[in-house]
């Protein structure tokens, strides 16, 4: 422990060396612009820019990549709150509390308290790495496919009933969601299903496809019909709004301390950081006070998802290192560069590249204290692009639109299914079908599926095998009371209010 | 001026890589980015493969337009080779293989086959290995096996994906031995390799370099390579044990033999010419020490064919899978 707070030390300084400090600040600005560029996401732009790297040392490059992922995590939330379009994944659960206070002109707050809680997530988890790493790294060998199954079913659970609309509503987008995400190869069987001939959908319905299409497009649209007009444009652009935002966000410890253990956990797993934040959003909303508020525009509701997803996204490179099983696609890309520099990531990876590993991880602390300083300097600034008129700004987010589903796969046909999506989006809003179950599904559907029939593989068919051990059975547990919790909330109250009347 | 430095540099680099040197006209060139198309994920064999090649490519400037790797995964890859197939004539895109050339079309019926394509190169063949975890009494294949046979089915065998080389390796052994393995797809090989080292399976094939940091961490242990011959690295690597330490397979009674392709095509309608200049430019990227570093470090059998003796190979390993497909079940229904 102390030795590898020395080495931690060692590590700081090889970072401070001027050239890494170039590195990390180029890194930094390039991830923030590949992040809020939707489609182009993080990993997209570290596998484009692999090839600059093979010419510097491992620790150089790395530094340099792994900062471009952290500024790719921040600048995710940038268009997730100012034009209700995810730019990643994990970034869903953002609009659903920062787009409507962006449309109350709070888009500052918002961001500020977005870019605050990721850095605070990520702070924690590289405090649990430092520290716990050996021990991080065997917890994620107990996860089999039953347990990874748990983790997703008790992500659905938490998520059930959140939402304003009819629960048969949710329900009907959700399966919309499970049937879209089964397109494609069945991993299982080696099949095609529901492709019926095309081979444009032999890839099956990417999800950021849907995502762009439903919340860009669909967003966009809706805008036109209401006199293209954004409702966010009087904001006034106020210095002074980060120092504000900060102080009101003591408040919500709790909320963030929950968020990141909920982040690190699922981040290690390997579950990944989309569950991780619609599991600490769901479970903020249960607890909360005002809770019932959650979706018009609540500064935690912003908080929960935002720490989550970094304290995930950050761990999640911990089992990249020690086992070299990435956490996220990111994660993979990174991984394939750690193979070419001659790195062999795996449980001897701690002991033999010290210089690289520590480097890496100090890094982790530096490199995001550099991305919160660089993001939140430019807070006025994105929240002043909400005051450019829409008949310019909306064809921008268009093209840009288009552009990231063409980059997902390079296929002119994705654009042509985002237009496909962005219109069932705007008829979906219209008819009060909410749209996070959908994408919920198509993001977790194929994965919980993968698990549930590993598992039922593995034990010959019998559902006992998600009861079997105590982890297992204890996530799953916890998943059931998620689902539950309204009627034994309900029970609850009504137990004790029986002996007053 | 341009121009007599073009083919003064041209005619050095023929020379260089002892080509004859004929006309110096015809040598082409690539006018444009040259993708490299990966039918598979990021981050799996086949994109390290494709993504080590392009960083040798611009670290040594072994070309003058830049090289890009696209991943074109779905379908089981068959989305990739649908995209080579119907760029017909274009000689800026490759595509690098894995045994999904033959097993895709033949598990799913999308409609491709390596006849569709122009072969160009096998760069090397992957290979297999059958590994349990470290803490498993098993000594030998034999050992296993008896074992495998003795539970009955029960047996779990963790692979990549379905229906694709590690399932018919995996139905190989048990028409081989009349052992049965409950067979457990899983997306990629490092998480195969982590289920095992985590005892949710009882053993994989995966390929060494998917394996090696688990088992220099003494996590699992190879018990023997589905090759004829012994694997021909002598560095030590897991304690005292190198590559060349592990048995083949046949020598301990299972006798299966399985090596997947790690090759590179182009898209049909293309130039001898055009062919060649790639043909040159993995023999250039071969003689790097990137290169042999990573041959090394994954355990490659370093066979490199071009032209008609790897066709004749492509041709008979088709022939090859779909007998072993046709016996396993696996073909698609017509």
């Amino acid at each position: 422990m102390i030795e590898d707070i020395g080495n931690l030390f060692h590590g700081f300084a090889v970072v401070l060396q001027p050239y890494n400090v170039v590195l990390m600040v180029l890194g930094i600005v390039l991830g923030v612009i590949i992040g809020v560029l939707p489609g182009l996401g993080g990993a997209n732009g570290i596998a484009i820019l692999l090839p600059l790297t093979f010419s510097m040392s491992p620790t150089s490059a790395i530094i340099m990549l792994s900062c471009i992922y952290w500024g790719a995590l921040f600048g995710g939330a940038i268009t997730s709150v100012l034009f209700n379009i995810p730019g990643e994944p994990w970034s869903v659960a953002t609009t659903f509390d920062g787009y409507p206070m962006a449309q109350q002109g709070k888009a500052g707050e918002a961001l500020t308290a977005a870019f605050t809680s990721s850095f605070f997530g990520a702070l924690f988890a590289v405090i649990v790495i430092t520290l716990l790493a050996p021990l991080v790294a065997s917890f994620a060998l107990e996860f089999g496919p039953p347990e990874i199954f748990s983790v997703y079913f008790l992500a659905f659970c938490s998520f059930v009933g959140l939402s304003k609309e009819p629960p048969f509503k949710t329900v009907a987008s959700m399966m919309i969601g499970f049937a879209l995400g089964s397109v494609g190869l069945d991993q299982m069987t080696g099949q095609l299903r529901l492709t019926f001939g095309f081979p444009e959908l032999l890839s099956g319905f990417d999800f950021l496809i849907a995502v762009i299409g439903l919340f860009g497009i669909g967003e966009i649209l809706l805008t036109m019909e209401e006199g293209l007009n954004f409702r966010g444009n009087t904001a006034k652009i106020n210095p002074k709004v980060v120092l504000q935002t900060w102080a009101e966000l003591p408040r919500y410890w709790m909320t963030s301390l929950r968020s990141c253990v909920i982040g690190c956990w699922m981040g290690i797993s390997p579950a990944g950081a989309t569950p991780a934040s619609f599991m600490s959003y769901g479970i903020a909303k249960r607890v909360a006070k005002n809770g019932n508020k959650f979706g018009t525009g609540v500064i935690e509701g912003v908080v929960a998802p935002e720490t989550a997803a970094h304290a995930a996204g950050t761990s999640a490179l911990l089992p990249m290192l020690s086992l070299g099983v990435p956490g996220s696609p990111t994660a993979a890309v990174l991984l394939g560069g750690l193979l070419i520099w001659g790195l062999q990531p795996g449980p001897l990876l701690f002991v033999e590249q010290k210089d690289f590993v520590w480097g890496l991880i100090a890094s982790m602390y530096l490199g995001n204290v550099v991305g919160l300083i660089i993001v939140l300097t430019c807070v006025p600034l994105f929240a002043a692009i909400l005051r450019v008129p829409f008949s310019i700004i909306g064809p921008i987010i268009l093209v840009m639109c288009a552009i990231g589903a063409y980059t997902v796969h390079n296929n002119t046909f994705d654009v042509v299914m985002m237009m496909v999506f962005g219109v069932a989006g705007y008829l979906l809003k219209k008819t009060d079908y909410p749209l996070a179950p959908l994408v919920l599904a198509i993001v977790l559907g194929d994965k919980a599926e993968e698990g549930f029939r590993q598992s039922l593989l593995a034990s010959q068919g019998s559902l006992s095998v998600f009861f079997s051990n105590g982890l297992v059975g204890s996530i799953m547990a916890l998943g059931l009371i998620a689902l539950f919790w309204p009627l034994i909330q309900d029970g609850w109250s009504r137990l004790h209010a029986r002996p007053a009347t | 001026m341009l121009k007599s430095l073009n083919t003064g540099a041209l005619g050095a680099a023929l020379l260089l890589c002892g080509a004859p040197f004929t006309t110096v006209h015809a040598a082409w060139e690539p006018t444009r980015t040259v993708e490299i198309i990966v039918p598979a994920g990021p981050g799996g064999g086949a994109d390290q493969m494709a993504r080590t090649v392009q960083g040798i490519v611009s670290k040594h400037h072994l070309m003058k337009q830049p090289m890009v790797v696209i991943n074109k995964s779905g379908g089981a890859g068959g989305e990739g080779f649908l995209d080579v197939k119907g760029s017909k004539g274009n000689p800026h895109k490759l595509v690098i293989t894995l045994s999904n050339l033959f097993t895709t079309p033949l598990a799913t019926g999308i409609p491709f086959s390596y006849k569709d394509l122009t072969p160009v190169a096998m760069l090397a063949l992957d290979e297999f290995i059958l590994w349990v975890n470290a803490d498993k009494p098993y000594k030998t294949a034999k050992d296993y096996v008896d074992a495998a046979k003795a539970a009955n089915g029960t047996f779990k065998m963790g692979g990549t994906g379905s229906k694709q080389e590690d399932q018919i390796i995996t139905v190989a052994i048990e028409k081989q031995t009349g052992a049965k393995f409950t067979y457990i797809p899983y997306k990629g090989g490092g998480a195969v390799a982590v289920q095992l080292v985590g005892n949710h399976v009882d053993s994989t094939v995966n390929n060494p370099i998917e394996a090696v940091a688990h088992w220099r961490a003494g996590k699992v242990k190879p018990l023997c390579v589905f090759d004829s011959k012994k694997l021909d690295y002598h560095d030590k690597i897991a304690g005292d044990r190198a590559w060349d330490s592990v048995p083949t397979c046949k020598s301990a009674g299972l006798d299966v033999e399985y090596l997947m392709l790690r090759g590179f095509f182009m898209a049909p309608g293309v130039t001898d010419e055009q062919v060649n200049f790639y043909v040159d430019l993995f023999k250039k990227v071969r003689e790097t020490p990137e290169w042999k570093k990573l041959m090394s470090d994954g355990a490659f059998n370093q066979t490199f064919m071009t032209g008609k003796d790897f066709l004749n190979w492509v041709s008979k390993e088709e022939k090859r899978h779909e007998d072993l497909m046709k016996a396993a079940g696996f073909l698609a229904a017509k």
